[in-house]
């Protein structure tokens, strides 16, 4: 294989052309922000599972101490950013959409900046695929393009599947984000360094690093850095979405990926950039991911570029850093201008997957116009990027429809916001499909649930059905048995003992009575001679009396 | 052949008659043939309007399944009924379909789609609409009586006599059936998900169908 910029590119269908606002954060190389007073970890995991705090507060650790653990293997390690104390362990606002606070460590730090680095596994090339996983896993690396993914979870995925392709996403397609550029301008060599450690890992026999073509500079430090090394460059054409995992793999390869399915079922991996940067820190260098590159940008700053900040720094710390005029910015945003989300406070911290923050005037970024009707001009279909009907889908959203919505196949949507972008009525439609997607699930889970709550439910039936048989089987064969035993054991004895009984007390009353008898006779005999004359006059009855009576 | 020619036109009548005759005849076995016919296609086409006034035996197995498959299957028994299969079954006999708090407004939404009915707000009287719950035994104070086991409609609740008992948070069902038979009262309802697993997108406040009233004669109403 050699390295080539010349080869067939599929053109994504649909996207959109927006202002990249990229030059005002390219002037200047990175830089570092001060040591803020107090740093903000925030300990979040994978779909909000609860996280296992390795310290206490009050505790002193040093930097790139582990801080919180997953419950389980898909969990992340979160580390110390800096040396200090743990003042508190407290929920924090953060950079999220649904504006809740989430559980953070507060670190205050003691200024000395002591690393306890991990060792260094130089020679990557000597461990196996499960040791530099457990790795990457032990350094807390997730997906820094914005997926916040855990890189290790996504890497024992290709112990299962044969992965052919490794694919490196350099396309930041995203107007206002220049992270990426300025790091492949800078740390070319670790970012090839991490590249061969994820084809050492997932054993792809093909690499195609990706890149748009507005990044002149950063291409051509690319291309320095991989000659000679196996690994495909491909320039693809400046459009937003380009740098969708999906779309991309599909611009690359023409190998489109199967609704429901993962990239990596189909033997794609896909890796950001500033992602294999830091596996080649965290495996070569021993570092955990305690810092990134974030572009701070936006007409309200005036020295917008981008930094280095450790991961927990106040976003208010960057932008006083970065010249801020408060009277100009019109609004906050974290992310991109398309699929970042508005600040209400700047007292949050910088996470992992900060890439950007963007502190824009009213004229750069202007404030959403009221939603109106649709028009049903159809723009929305023709930028939509994985060809989905946005109108149909709109309708079916806002009646709540959703079987119909499901049969439009919702769940491809990638919330790109291209149509929102170029919607005339300025219908926010992604946060539409975003709430009817929320709906979809939950009613999906209530399903689930109710049909094993009515198998177990009707499983407790028939068991209690079955219990009430059995005890009403075990009361009759009790009953059976004492009848039987008082038959043939107890009765018996007991009844022709009572009547042996009673013929001897018949017997001696018998006895008795024929003893008085004679006694009676043999007294009668003796006195009968004298007074035979007086009982009898006594017992006959007198005539006159009997006359009287009648 | 005069008289032929002079009694053509009777004898044309006479077969003209005759055959209508034998038509009626035959259109009156028709008839009576048809009208069964076509009361049974008018019941099948109404029946879904008549359907809440069938008498119980004939409101069938199929649809109780139906409408038991929409149910939420807590087995709470707040509408009234000894679980959600009766339900079902009164339902299809004529019963409101408002009776189901944990379902809420979405279990109605499906019910009325199903029945042809109108969707109509929760009864309030069975009690409101609230997140899912789950059953939470505070083990310390448990005196392992198994009261709250026998009540489990779902077989949740782990435990035996005079040992400590547990519900296994993904069976139950929040019917809250377990907290009365409970002695010691150590049983809590609680809220299933944190917050912010809680939490989801919501639709933009969307417009009114009609924002503005061109012309709106409220103004002009005599005596106001």
């Amino acid at each position: 294989m050699s390295t080539s910029t010349t080869r067939t590119v599929w053109p994504i269908p649909g996207g959109i052309y927006p202002l990249d606002h990229k030059q005002q954060s390219l002037g200047t190389a990175i830089r570092q922000v001060p040591l803020p007073s107090q740093l903000v970890i925030a300990l979040r995991q994978p779909s909000h599972a609860p996280a296992v705090l390795c310290v206490n507060v009050g505790d002193h650790v040093s930097k790139g101490q582990c801080l919180a653990q997953g419950s389980d293997a898909t969990g992340l390690s979160i580390h110390a950013s800096t040396s200090g104390t743990v003042l508190s362990i407290t929920e924090h606002a953060v950079p999220n959409e649904s504006g809740l606070p989430e559980l953070c460590v507060i670190l205050q730090p003691d200024g000395e900046n002591h690393w306890t680095k991990l060792p260094a596994l130089a020679d990557f090339r000597n461990y196996d695929a499960a040791r530099l996983i457990s790795r990457i896993a032990q350094a807390g690396i997730c997906g820094l393009g914005g997926g916040a993914m855990p890189s290790a979870t996504k890497l024992r995925a290709t112990l299962l599947n044969k992965v052919h392709t490794l694919v490196i996403n350099a396309c930041e397609c995203e107007p206002f984000i220049t992270c990426d550029d300025a790091l492949m301008q800078a740390s070319a060599d670790d970012i090839v360094t991490g590249i061969q450690i994820l084809l050492h890992i997932s054993a792809a026999n093909r690499c195609v690093f990706a890149i748009e073509d507005n990044k002149p500079a950063a291409l051509n430090a690319m291309r320095a850095a991989l000659t000679d090394s196996g690994i495909e460059l491909v320039v693809v054409p400046s459009i937003y979405p380009s740098g969708a995992e999906k779309l991309l793999i599909y611009s690359l390869t023409g190998s489109e990926i199967a609704t429901g399915t993962l990239a990596v079922e189909q033997g794609f991996l896909c890796f950001n950039v500033s992602t294999a940067h830091a596996i080649a820190r965290a495996v070569v260098h021993g570092e955990v991911l305690v810092s990134r590159i974030t572009t701070i940008t936006g007409s309200a700053l005036v020295n917008p570029g981008n930094y280095c900040v450790l991961l927990g720094t106040p976003i208010n710390e960057l932008l006083k850093h970065a010249a801020v005029d408060q009277t100009k910015v019109s609004s906050l945003i974290h992310g991109g201008s398309l699929t970042g989300i508005a600040l209400t406070s700047n007292n949050v911290p910088v996470l992992a997957t900060s890439a950007c923050v963007i502190a824009s005037t009213a004229a750069e970024i202007p404030a959403a116009e009221p939603e109106q009707n649709c028009i049903r001009c159809g723009f929305c279909t023709e930028v939509c990027p994985v060809l989905l009907l946005p109108q149909q889908l709109y309708w079916a959203s806002k009646s709540e429809q959703l079987q119909q919505a499901t049969t439009l196949n919702l769940h491809d949507c990638i919330e790109c916001g291209a149509c929102s972008y170029v919607c005339p009525s300025h219908i926010p439609l992604v946060q539409y499909f975003r709430a009817t997607k929320a709906d979809i699930r939950i009613a999906e889970e209530k399903l689930l649930m109710a049909n094993q709550s009515r198998a177990r439910f009707e499983f407790h039936q028939a068991r209690k059905a079955a219990e009430k048989i059995q005890e009403e089987q075990r009361r009759a064969t009790r009953a059976t048995l004492a009848h039987q035993q008082l038959e043939q054991t107890a009765t018996p004895s007991l009844a022709q003992a009572a009547i042996a009984a009673a013929m001897a007390r018949v017997k001696a009353k018998k006895a008795l009575q024929d003893f008085a008898a004679a006694v009676d006779a043999a007294s009668n005999n003796l006195t009968t001679a004298d007074s035979q004359a007086d009982n009898t006059a006594a017992y006959l009855p007198n005539p006159d009396q009997q006359d009287d009576s009648r | 052949m005069n008289f032929l020619t002079a009694y053509s036109s009777y004898l044309l009548l006479l077969l003209v008659l005759a055959l209508i005759a034998v038509l009626v005849w035959q259109l009156r076995v028709v008839v009576r043939e048809m009208v069964p016919e076509v009361v049974r296609v008018m019941q099948k086409k109404l029946s879904h309007k008549l359907f809440q006034k069938l008498p119980p035996e004939q409101a069938n197995d199929i649809t109780i399944a139906a409408i038991d498959a929409l149910l939420p299957q807590t087995q709470c028994g707040q509408c009234g009924y000894p679980g959600c299969r009766p339900y079902a079954q009164a339902i299809a006999e004529g019963r409101a379909i408002n009776l189901c708090p944990p379902g809420g407004a979405s279990t109605i939404k499906a019910l009325a789609a199903l029945l042809h009915a109108e969707v109509i707000p929760l009864d309030p009287t069975h009690g409101t609409e609230s997140e899912r719950k789950v059953a939470f035994i505070r083990e310390a104070e448990c005196i392992g009586c198994t009261k709250c086991i026998a009540a489990c409609p779902v077989d949740a609740i782990l435990g035996s006599g005079k040992h400590m008992h547990t519900v296994i948070t993904a069976e139950c069902t929040g019917c809250d059936l377990c907290v009365e038979p409970c002695p010691v009262d150590c049983i809590d309802m609680i809220v299933a998900l944190t917050p912010l697993q809680g939490w989801h997108w919501q639709r933009p406040q969307s417009l009114p169908l009609h924002p503005h009233l061109i012309s709106n004669d409220r103004q002009g109403q005599p005596g106001r």
